[in-house]
């Protein structure tokens, strides 16, 4: 392994990454916010709503996000509509993430026992109330290790964007070795920065997921 | 003579095709202990849980203090604050401590300062022996511990009347007498309480009057003295007589001679 080598690789590696990053967690973001009211409207089971969302879910979570990705990457456009690439990866990654998502949160409310909200309710509290203070938290502190599994699993299905062109860290490294033929230095690249990218959410997941569920579950 | 607090007028409910209480009246003066025994189906429980209109009647009226609460334009988050609900399984919020579990409705809903809601629900803790376990988790306590915390929840809310509905009935026997401790503490300064139970020695010590339920109506109804000693209906007889053993007689062959 040439360490000089793989220094020189150093900076477009780099520079994969924070694309990387950048796409992966406006996904993660988009896929909390979409996979949250999903989970509501779900829950609620508001008319039409509800059964649209339904089949979003099954759709999104049964296909392969390459799959998805070639759908609106080269698809789109056939259709007059056509995306950046780097668009269309978060885009991609939220439809993916949201389905996945909105399935957790869904575990999450239905984990909570109707006694709880009705106790709530006896006690006075407005729905409102409840929901915020009761349903809210306990169904999050359920949804919890679900949740950071998901972000784990949404930040890595991002090496196939490579398949769009978009310049992450898989294609950064499967280019320089078609270039170069400098396989090992590039893979042990590769997967050093994908640990840089990963091993940040694992471990600061799971501190969260203590604190938040400390209360009900104990250390 | 007292003043009548709560009354119930020929009330039903029902779901879907099954009818759960028929053309049901009761009426509940301050400062009773009145305690609801039935066999497990007979609706004691939705019972309860309609009089603070967690479950919605068919028929009938509920007043409480005179005003009708089963009403469309009832508020009922003013009416459930007046009647305090003690549940089976506690139903502590398990993500927040003992303390915060008994100030959180009295702040949220009574909008009272922090500072005051806490040293109410400390004097509160302290009368069932709980004060040391203010910061602890539901997970951390036992069940009787739990109930109590629960109790003491209800109470936070300074409640017109107090609804318990079986609050024993998941507890181990010597957790049973700490729970059935607190609640003839309450009788005895003179709270209002219903109390759905299957104790039958409790609801003797405790009640100034018994109701016997069965099939979604009341069956009988008496001191406990008469209910208990000179049960007038069949129905009554026959469920007071499965909480009595007779005393067997042994073989002979086994006489003396224990297996």
């Amino acid at each position: 392994m040439d360490l000089e080598v793989m220094k020189e690789y150093m900076p477009l590696y780099r520079e994969a990454f924070f694309l990387t990053m950048k796409i992966g967690w406006i996904g993660i973001l988009g896929a909390v916010i979409i996979g949250f009211a999903a989970a509501v409207v779900r829950l609620l089971k508001i008319p039409v709503l509800h059964r649209i969302l339904g089949a979003y879910i099954e759709l999104f979570r049964n296909t392969p996000l390459l799959v998805q990705l070639f759908f609106l990457y080269f698809g789109l456009p056939k259709l007059g509509l056509s995306i950046s690439a780097p668009f269309c990866g978060a885009l991609g990654l939220m439809l993916l993430g949201g389905a996945y998502m909105a399935e957790t949160f869904r575990s999450g409310f239905e984990a909570i026992p109707v006694l709880q909200t009705e106790t709530a309710r006896a006690l006075g509290m407005s729905k409102f109330q409840t929901t915020v203070h009761v349903l809210l938290p306990e169904a999050l502190s359920v949804s919890m290790p679900g949740f950071t599994a998901n972000m784990i699993f949404l930040l890595k299905e991002t090496s196939v964007f490579s398949a769009i062109s978009l310049m992450d860290l898989m294609f950064t490294a499967k280019d320089l070795i078609g270039l170069y033929f400098r396989t090992v230095e590039c893979l042990t690249l590769l997967v050093v920065f994908y640990l840089f990218l990963l091993l940040p959410v694992s471990i600061l997941g799971s501190i969260v997921e203590r604190r938040v569920r400390y209360a009900e579950f104990g250390a | 003579m007292a003043k009548e607090l709560l009354k119930i007028e020929h009330i039903t409910k029902s779901f879907d095709e099954t009818v759960i209480l028929r053309d049901l009246s009761l009426t509940v003066k301050e400062g009773e202990v009145l305690v609801i025994v039935g066999p497990s189906g007979c609706g004691k429980s939705t019972f309860l849980r309609c009089i603070n209109g967690l479950e919605t009647i068919q028929e009938g009226s509920i007043y409480l203090d005179g005003e009708k609460i089963n009403d469309r334009s009832a508020n009922l988050e003013k009416v459930r604050q007046k009647i305090g609900m003690v549940f089976q399984n506690y139903e502590l919020f398990p993500h927040k401590t003992v303390l915060q579990n008994i100030t959180m409705a009295p702040m949220l809903v009574q909008k009272k300062p922090k500072a005051e809601a806490e040293k109410e629900a400390l004097s509160l803790l302290e009368r069932v022996g709980l004060s040391d376990r203010k910061n602890f988790y539901p997970r951390q306590l036992s069940g009787g511990q739990k109930q109590r915390v629960a109790i003491v929840r209800a109470l936070a809310m300074h409640p017109e009347i107090l609804l318990f509905d079986e609050v024993t009935a998941a507890l181990d026997p010597e957790m049973v007498r700490e729970v059935l401790d607190v609640m003839l503490d309450l009788a005895k300064e003179g709270r209002t309480m219903i109390v759905v139970t299957h104790e039958m020695s409790f609801a003797r010590a405790v009640a100034d009057r018994i109701v016997f339920m069965d099939g979604g109506n009341i069956v009988e109804e008496g001191t406990p003295s008469e209910f208990f000693d000179n049960p007038q209906t069949d129905r009554a007889k026959k469920f007071l007589s499965t909480f009595s053993f007779d005393r067997i007689e042994k073989k002979d062959e086994y006489a003396g001679n224990p297996i």
